[in-house]
């Protein structure tokens, strides 16, 4: 009888490695993101996993990469962000300088058209942790965590239409900061 | 719909997130208005210089036995019983030398984890550094006659492109002391290792699906082959690989 207990505990532990850590690498991805540092992702995802096991039995969903993603999130604005020098200003109050300034306003003299430079990993990676985070959040769920924007939105708890929004400025942003690093003339 | 509206909108064209409708409007504007027509290609072009670009990290090893150590894990013994009765379930309709040959699997179980062990070494080894392919090209016909002279088969290679997963090239492998052709193949921004060894069974079997260090590997083999196809994506849409590669590979023996 003693034994059933550990049975279904050791049946909980099983199912949740099946589940969950098929994506470590997407957690760590976004860790890595989000708190732009080796060290400090690494404990964010041991943290992330043992939180997820912690509370699997009230996993309801079916896909589970957007929860552990959820449950990064929340251990990266805690704890990490007081320890560390990062600030993630998730509740940011920029949208609304955001949508102050629409976007299509600043196109007209732009390089967005020019044509892109193939840039290595390596650029791309450092260009998009100089994003400001709730932009670089966004276009990493999208772009590299291959979320749809009603996971997104489920991750960061926001509605659809900021994310798009979000995206958008996130994708403006970039693409300015790749054609700026090929010292193309503007 | 307006240049301030498709600003927004054309997002989620290039994310795939609009219904036909809106699509076809969002289309339409793109294509009688220069400017953001002009626009939406910038953005593509940056959306397919980051899809090639691998963006992702691979969580390093250390970390990987960190938190396999830190979780509570199943006993041997347990996973091996529920692996074989899986391999009966799923041999209910198949002949009894099949089911004999899965005695011999189960029997060989240490062999097996060691091979197993081998496979994901490879596929982790693999996404590490630069060193994914060897032979880097989408064109099969270029890939298969790669491996001449370095294996000791002649590893089907297929291109699954049309069927969702790309064909990035080939890669020289070593799985238990052999050396192993690797096609690799991109799902999405996931990579599997397709690895094709010289089969030791004589009777070919169907895939198995397997896990460790939680990467899903599908195990089969063929024609005299042995396959193993591992990645980190679901384990549904591994084994929707297995089929299509399958399917392509020996269309005449799955009619």
């Amino acid at each position: 009888m003693a034994g059933n207990g550990g049975d279904a505990h050791q049946d909980k532990a099983r199912r949740f490695r099946d589940a969950a850590l098929p994506h470590l690498d997407d957690v760590y991805t976004l860790a890595r993101y989000l708190l732009r540092d080796t060290a400090d992702a690494e404990d964010a995802v041991q943290e992330c996993y043992l939180r997820a096991l912690r509370y699997f039995d009230t996993f309801r969903g079916t896909e589970i990469k957007p929860w552990l993603f959820a449950i990064l999130r929340n251990i990266c604005r805690g704890e990490f962000v007081r320890r560390s020098r990062v600030t993630l200003a998730m509740d940011d109050t920029t949208d609304d300088a955001e949508d102050a300034a629409p976007l299509w306003q600043e196109e007209q003299a732009s390089p967005e058209t020019e044509i892109l430079r193939q840039r290595d990993a390596e650029t791309i990676r450092r260009l998009v942790s100089e994003l400001p985070d709730p932009f670089r959040e966004a276009i990493v769920l999208r772009e590299i965590n291959d979320l749809s924007y009603s996971e997104i939105a489920d991750v960061v708890g926001v509605p659809i239409g900021t994310v798009m929004s979000r995206l958008a400025r996130a994708r403006s942003m970039l693409r300015k900061a790749w054609v700026a690093e090929e010292g193309l003339p503007t | 719909m307006t240049c301030a509206e498709t600003e927004i909108m054309l997002h989620a064209l290039l994310d795939g997130e609009l219904d036909a409708g809106h699509a076809r409007d969002a289309e339409a504007h793109l294509e009688g208005c220069p400017r953001c027509g002009a626009q939406f290609r910038a953005y593509r072009e940056m959306q397919q210089a980051m899809l090639a670009a691998q963006l992702r990290y691979t969580a390093p090893m250390s970390l990987r036995r960190r938190i396999d150590m830190t979780l509570p894990s199943a006993p041997q013994r347990t996973s091996s019983r529920r692996s074989v009765l899986k391999g009966f379930v799923m041999g209910t309709a198949l002949s009894t030398a099949l089911a004999a040959s899965l005695v011999i699997a189960v029997i060989r179980t240490d062999q097996d984890q060691r091979v197993l062990g081998d496979v994901t070494s490879a596929h982790v080894r693999s996404l590490q550094g630069d060193h994914l392919t060897d032979v880097q090209t989408s064109d099969q016909h270029t890939v298969k006659p790669w491996f001449n002279g370095k294996v000791d088969v002649a590893p089907p290679v297929v291109d699954l492109t049309a069927q969702g997963f790309t064909l990035l090239g080939g890669r020289l492998d070593y799985i238990d002391g052999r050396a192993v052709a690797s096609i690799v193949y991109r799902r999405r921004t996931h990579v599997i290792n397709l690895f094709v060894a010289q089969g030791a069974a004589s009777e070919d079997h169907g895939p198995r699906l397997e896990t460790m260090q939680g990467f899903n590997i599908e195990r089969w083999s063929a024609q005299g082959l042995e396959f193993f196809a591992i990645s980190d994506i679901n384990a549904e849409e591994l084994r929707e690989f297995v089929e299509k590669f399958e399917a392509a590979f020996q269309p005449a023996n799955r009619t």
